[in-house]
C-alpha cells in the first residue's frame, strides 16, 4: 500500500497547465452570446504526468482482488479474468451507438441475444432482460413486473410483499418504490423461513415474496418448493434475489423450484469487475407468467438477423438504451470460456471453499447456524471481552486481507460474513485461516492490538461521526 | 440507563413532561444509548398538528436511523434548534437540553395513559 | 481451469477437513430431482477461441471511428484521452468493491470526493453524489426527491415536451406506482405553469432537440408556486455556458457519458446528480465526505448513510445501492486531464463546429435549421424523409444524425444532427454535400 498522503487534484493544480492537447479550430469562430456564458470554472489545471501519478498513487491505496484476498460476504469477490477486459475493450463495441440502426449494430445485438440465451439456460427462464444496471435495479424491475401482473388481471388488492428478516435492505426499499408495503417474515431456528409465519401472512392481499436463496446466512432454503407452493396458492408470485447465484450455477435452475422472476448480479456470479462500486448488471429472468412484462427492449432473432424488440406487456424502460453493455460483454466472455461444465465447477468449488473455511474457523469463531453452508457462512466476532467484530475486521487488514462483510445480516449479532469464492487456492485459504486464528488469540491476550487496528494503512480509523455531523462533501479551496 | 422521574414514556422510547402550559418531548437515555453517537436530528415545522403515535421526526446515528413518535397529540409550538446545531446534545442530556419539540397538548389526559418511570424502566430493561 | 486453482488433491484434503465424502454431498439440501440439470450451453472455449469469436461479433458493428459521425441524441462521440482508460482500468480500481472499509479504500474514496467536487462546480450546486445508473434514472430519482419533498398535496410533475423520449419513459416507469400527474409543457421553463399542486418543474439544458433555453426566471417561477426546479444538463456544455445552479436550480442531473466514457452501445453510462445544501440529506445514492483519523490525518469515508437502503430499508430515500464507479472514475480522470482550459476548449470546438455545420446545411436548397440557440445539436428540416437520408448515407460512411421519426412517427422530415470536436471541417463539408445528394 502507498502510505504517503496524496494531495487532492485541486492542491496539485497550477494555473495554465493542461493535460490534453486538442485540435486547433478549423472552422470560423462564432461568438457565444454574453447572456449564456459562464464566468468561472474552478477545475484543477494539471499536466498529464501529474494526472498519471495522482491516479496511480491513489490506486495503490486500495485493496482489490488483483492484490489481496477479498472474502467480502454476499459480494462474490471472485477473480475477474483479464480476457473479459480484452473483450470489452474491442473497438467494435466502443464506437457502437445505441441509436444507430439495428443493421449497424448486428454485433452488439447478437452478443446481447447470446447472453440472454445463456442466462435463460442457467436459470431455466422463459425470457430475460439485460437492461437493469444493478441488482437493486433488477429487483425494482421484478417488483414492478409483479405489480403489473396483478393489475393486468384486475387484481388491485395485492399490495403486500413478504420479505424474510435476513434479506438485503434493497428488497424492502424496492418494494416501497413500487408502492408495495412489506411484511417481515422471521427466520426459524435453522436459519430458514419460518413456515408458520409465512402461512399466517398469506392472504389475498399478498403480491408475492422476495426470497434470497441461498439466503444471506449462506444457507440453502430447504423449503423453497413448499414456500413457492404456499405463496402461489395464495395468488402471489415468487421473486428470487439472485445475489447468491454463485452457489447454484449448474447445480439448480431457480425456475425449477417455483421462482417466477429473479435477478442475477452479473458483477458477482459472472465475474465482471465491481469497479469500486459499479457498474453492474441486474439481469431479470422470468417464467411464463411474467415474461411478457419484462423491461426492454431486449434482443430478438429473425432468421440470421438480430433486432431489439419490446416485450409485449412491458413495464417500460428501466434506463435509457439497453443496459450496461460493456458489462454484458465481460459476462458473456466468461460464460463462453467456462461452458456448462465450468459453471458447475464454479459453484462446486465456491461451496467447497466456504465449507472448508467454516470447518477450520468455527471453533474459534462461533457460527450461529452450524449447518453445512453454501458459498458463504456467517460467523460471530464477539467471543472475547471488549472486542467487537469491527476490531477483528480491522485487524485482518494488518494481516493483508480485506475484511469480510460485517454486521450483516442483521439477525446475527456481531456478524462476520465470509465468502471465499472459487477462485482462491487452498494455500490462500490456509493463510487466511492462520491469520484468523492468530487474531482470535490476540483478541484474548492483547485486545488493544485489535482495537487500534489497522496499523499500516494510509489512514487509521476515521471519525465517521464527525464526518456525518458536519459533512464536508466537496473541496473548499 | 437513567429515567427522568418527572416524565412519562412511550414504549418506543419517547418521553413527555409538563413544562408550564406546554409539554416537552424527547427520547430516553436508553434510546440515545442504543442509537449511539447521534449525527443528525430532523424536526417538524412549528405549527404542525400531530396525533399520538404519529412520527414527527428522525434521529440518525452513523449506523442507524430511527423515527420518533408523538407520545401525545398536539400542535408543535417550538422545536429545539440547539439539537439541530449540536445533535450530540441528545446523547449528553436526553432529558434536559436535548429535548426535541414542545407541544400544546390537545388531549392532556393522554399523558396519564403513558408509562410511568418505573414501568418504562422495567420494559426498556427487557430489551 | 485457469480461474479455479484447486487440484484434485486439494479437493480431497478439503473434503476431509469438512467431513464430506464428495463435493456432491455438499449440495444435499437441494431437491434431489432438480439437482445438477443439463444446461444446454455450448462447451467452454479457451481464451484464444473465445476472444476470436467475440472479436468476429464486434467487427459486425459499424462504428463511429470508421465514419463521419453526426449521431448523438443522448450518446455522444467525444474524444477520450489515452490516460483515461489507462488509469481507470488499473486492477486496483477495477477489482475493488464499494469502499466500505475506508482504511483500505482511500484510492476509490478520494477519487469519488474529487469527482463530487468537480461535478458540483460544473453544476453550480453544493453537493453531488457518487453517481446513478445513467442520466435518465438520475432524473427519475430527482423527480421522486421532489415528490417526497412536496408531500401528497403536490402530485404534479412538469416535464419539458422536448425531454429525451427515453428519459420520459424511464420517469414514467419509476413513477408507475405513485399517484402522480406527469404533464408536459412546451416552450420556456419559466412559463411551465407550476401551481400549488406542482412538485417540480424539470428543464432540459439543452433539450433533446439541442435547443438551449433561457433558464433565467424559471427557478423563481417554480419557487413562487412552492415547486422545485430540476435541470437535466449536458456536462460538456457546462464547460462553457452558465451552470444550472447559478440560475437557481435545486437539483441538477446529467448524463455524464460524454466525460471520458465511450458510447459502447449505450452503457455503462454515468448518471450525475447534485443538489443545493438544503437537500443533502434527502438525496439518494452514495456520498463521500472528508474525515480525520485519530492522528488528524485527512481521509475520506462514505457518509450520511442513514439515508440508504442498508440502514433504512423500506424507509430509505431510494433502493439504489451501487454507483457507476468505473464510469465515474473515467469522468474524474477526464475532467482532471482536461482541466479548466481543456473542458472549455472542447465545448468551444463543439459550439463552433456545430454552428459551422448548421450554417452550411441551412444553405442547401430544401433544408432548414430550426430557430433558437443550440450548443452541439440542432434539428434540420429535410425535403425528403429523414429516415431515408439516414439509411442511404449510413451505407456510405456518413452517419448524418437521428431521424426524429424514430420517436415521433409524424415528424418524418426532421433530422437531429450532432457535431462535436471529433468532426473535422472536411467531415462537416462531406455531411453537407451528402445531405444534398441524398435529398434528390
Amino acid at each position: 500500500m502507498n502510505l504517503k498522503p496524496e494531495p487532492l487534484a485541486f492542491e496539485l493544480s497550477s494555473p495554465g497547465r493542461v493535460g490534453v492537447a486538442l485540435p486547433k479550430r478549423d472552422v470560423p469562430a462564432v461568438p457565444v452570446p454574453e447572456a449564456l456564458l459562464r464566468d468561472e470554472l474552478k477545475l484543477p489545471e494539471l499536466d498529464e504526468l501529474t494526472v498519471v501519478r495522482h491516479f496511480t498513487r491513489l490506486s495503490q491505496k486500495n485493496y482489490s482482488i488483483d492484490t489481496e484476498f477479498y472474502p467480502l460476504g454476499s459480494c462474490t469477490m471472485k477473480y475477474n479474468p483479464k480476457a473479459n477486459e480484452a473483450a470489452a475493450a474491442l473497438p467494435g463495441w466502443k464506437g457502437s451507438h445505441p441509436l444507430a440502426s439495428d443493421r449497424c449494430n448486428q454485433g452488439s445485438i447478437e452478443l446481447i441475444w447470446k447472453l440472454q440465451e445463456s442466462l435463460k439456460a442457467i436459470g431455466g427462464f422463459e425470457a430475460v432482460s439485460l437492461q437493469p444496471a444493478a441488482g437493486a435495479h433488477g429487483e425494482l424491475a421484478g417488483v414492478f413486473m409483479i405489480r403489473a401482473y396483478h393489475l393486468s388481471r384486475g387484481d388491485s388488492r395485492r399490495v403486500k410483499m413478504l420479505i424474510p428478516d435476513s434479506a438485503h435492505g434493497t428488497n424492502p426499499a424496492s418494494c416501497t418504490m413500487a408502492g408495495l408495503t412489506t411484511v417481515t417474515i422471521p427466520s426459524d431456528a435453522d436459519g430458514g423461513v419460518d413456515m408458520a409465519a409465512l402461512k399466517a401472512a398469506c392472504d389475498d392481499t399478498v403480491a408475492g415474496i422476495m426470497i434470497t436463496n441461498p439466503s444471506t446466512l449462506g444457507l440453502f432454503e430447504r423449503n423453497i418448493e413448499a414456500i413457492a407452493r404456499i405463496v402461489h396458492e395464495a395468488g402471489g408470485l415468487v421473486y428470487g434475489d439472485g445475489a447468491n447465484m454463485n452457489a447454484l450455477t449448474g447445480v439448480l435452475r431457480p425456475a425449477d423450484v417455483g421462482i417466477d422472476v429473479m435477478h442475477f448480479n452479473l458483477h458477482k456470479t459472472f465475474s465482471t469487475p465491481h469497479g469500486g462500486g459499479g457498474p453492474g448488471v441486474g439481469m431479470v429472468g422470468a417464467g411464463k407468467a411474467l415474461a411478457a412484462f419484462l423491461p426492454g427492449p431486449i434482443a430478438g432473432r429473425k432468421g440470421e438477423a438480430y433486432a431489439m424488440e419490446v416485450p409485449e406487456r412491458t413495464i417500460g424502460r428501466m434506463k435509457a438504451f439497453y443496459g450496461n453493455f460493456g458489462v454484458l460483454v465481460r459476462a458473456y466472455t466468461y460464460i463462453r470460456m467456462l461452458g456448462a461444465e465450468g459453471l458447475r465447477r464454479v459453484a462446486e468449488s465456491a461451496v467447497l471453499n466456504a465449507n472448508y473455511l467454516k470447518a477450520r474457523l468455527e471453533k474459534a469463531y462461533p457460527v450461529k447456524y452450524p449447518r453445512r453452508c453454501m458459498h458463504e457462512f456467517v460467523a460471530m466476532g464477539n467471543f472475547a471481552d471488549g472486542v467487537h467484530t469491527l476490531d477483528i475486521a480491522k485487524r485482518m487488514i494488518d494481516y493483508g486481507f480485506h475484511p469480510p462483510t460485517i454486521y450483516f445480516p442483521l439477525i446475527v449479532p456481531e456478524a462476520l460474513m465470509i465468502e471465499p469464492t472459487e477462485t482462491e487456492s487452498k494455500e490462500t485459504l490456509d493463510g487466511f485461516v492462520e491469520a484468523m486464528l492468530k487474531i482470535a488469540e490476540e483478541a484474548r491476550t492483547s485486545p488493544e492490538l485489535l482495537r487500534e487496528a489497522p496499523h499500516a494503512t494510509p489512514v487509521g480509523r476515521l471519525d465517521e461521526v464527525a464526518a456525518a455531523r458536519c459533512p464536508v462533501l466537496c473541496y473548499r479551496g | 440507563m437513567s429515567v427522568d422521574k418527572n416524565s412519562r414514556y412511550r414504549s418506543s422510547h419517547e418521553w413527555a413532561r409538563k413544562d408550564g402550559a406546554r409539554y416537552l418531548v424527547g427520547i430516553s437515555d436508553h434510546a440515545q444509548e442504543a442509537l449511539g453517537d447521534i449525527v443528525f436530528v430532523e424536526l417538524p415545522e412549528v405549527g404542525k398538528q400531530l396525533k399520538q403515535g404519529e412520527a414527527f421526526g428522525v434521529i440518525e446515528s452513523v449506523k442507524a436511523a430511527s423515527d420518533v413518535y408523538m407520545p401525545m397529540s398536539g400542535k408543535v409550538v417550538a422545536v429545539n434548534d440547539a439539537v439541530s446545531g449540536d445533535p450530540a446534545l441528545v446523547n449528553r442530556e436526553p432529558y434536559a437540553g436535548g429535548w426535541l419539540v414542545a407541544i400544546e397538548a390537545s388531549a392532556p389526559a393522554e399523558w396519564d395513559g403513558l408509562l410511568d418511570p418505573a414501568a418504562y424502566e422495567a420494559e426498556a430493561g427487557k430489551e | 481451469m485457469p480461474f479455479i486453482p484447486n487440484t484434485d488433491a486439494d479437493r480431497e484434503a478439503m473434503l476431509a477437513a469438512v467431513g464430506a465424502r464428495s463435493v456432491e454431498e455438499l449440495f444435499s439440501d437441494i431437491p434431489a430431482d432438480k439437482r445438477f440439470p443439463k444446461l444446454g450451453l455450448p462447451e467452454g472455449l479457451s481464451e484464444l477461441e473465445a476472444l476470436r469469436e467475440i472479436e468476429a461479433m464486434a467487427s459486425r458493428n459499424e462504428v463511429a471511428s470508421k465514419s463521419a459521425w453526426f449521431l448523438g441524441a443522448g450518446a455522444y462521440n467525444h474524444f477520450i484521452p489515452a490516460a483515461v482508460p489507462a488509469l481507470a482500468s488499473r486492477g486496483e480500481f477495477l477489482s475493488a468493491y464499494t469502499p466500505y472499509q475506508p482504511e483500505v479504500s482511500q484510492g476509490t474514496l478520494q477519487a469519488i470526493f474529487e469527482y463530487q467536487s468537480m461535478a458540483a462546480e460544473l453544476f453550480g450546486v453544493d453537493t453531488v453524489n457518487a453517481s446513478h445508473y445513467d442520466g435518465a434514472t438520475a432524473l427519475a430519482e430527482a423527480v421522486i426527491m421532489a415528490l417526497n419533498h412536496g408531500g401528497s398535496g403536490r402530485p404534479r410533475i412538469m416535464l419539458p415536451a422536448a425531454l429525451h423520449p427515453e428519459y420520459k419513459d424511464v420517469v414514467r416507469t419509476y413513477l408507475a406506482a405513485f399517484p402522480v400527474e406527469v404533464e408536459e409543457y412546451a416552450g420556456e421553463p419559466a412559463a411551465a405553469g407550476a401551481d400549488a399542486r406542482t412538485a417540480c418543474v424539470v428543464a432540459a439544458y439543452p433539450d433533446f432537440e439541442g435547443r438551449v433555453r433561457d433558464l433565467s426566471g424559471a427557478a423563481e417561477a417554480a419557487h413562487a408556486a412552492g415547486a422545485l426546479f430540476i435541470v437535466s444538463a449536458d456536462p460538456i456544455m457546462l464547460g462553457l455556458l452558465k451552470s444550472p445552479g447559478s440560475m437557481g436550480a435545486d437539483i441538477v442531473t446529467a448524463e455524464g457519458q460524454s466525460l471520458g466514457n465511450a458510447m459502447n452501445y449505450g452503457g455503462p453510462f454515468l448518471g450525475m446528480m447534485g443538489a443545493t445544501q438544503k437537500f443533502v440529506r434527502k438525496m439518494p445514492g452514495r456520498i463521500v465526505g472528508q474525515a480525520a483519523d485519530h492522528d488528524g490525518r485527512r481521509g475520506f469515508v462514505l457518509t450520511l448513510s442513514a439515508r440508504e437502503q442498508h440502514i433504512r430499508r423500506e424507509k430509505a430515500v431510494s433502493n439504489i445501492c451501487s454507483n457507476q464507479g468505473l464510469a465515474m472514475l473515467q469522468a474524474t480522470v477526464y475532467l482532471e486531464a482536461l482541466g479548466k482550459g481543456g473542458l472549455r476548449a472542447v465545448a468551444e470546438l463543439c459550439w463552433n463546429k456545430a454552428h459551422y455545420a448548421a450554417g452550411l446545411i441551412a444553405e442547401i436548397p430544401g433544408f432548414a435549421v430550426a430557430d433558437g440557440e443550440y450548443f452541439k445539436e440542432f434539428v434540420v428540416k429535410t425535403p425528403v424523409p429523414a429516415a431515408s437520408i439516414v439509411e442511404k448515407l449510413e451505407r456510405r460512411g456518413v452517419m448524418p444524425g437521428l431521424a426524429l421519426s424514430r420517436y415521433y412517427p409524424d415528424r418524418t422530415h426532421e433530422l437531429l444532427v450532432c457535431v462535436t470536436e471529433m468532426n473535422t471541417r472536411e467531415q462537416i463539408e462531406l455531411l453537407a454535400r451528402s445531405l444534398e445528394e441524398a435529398s434528390v
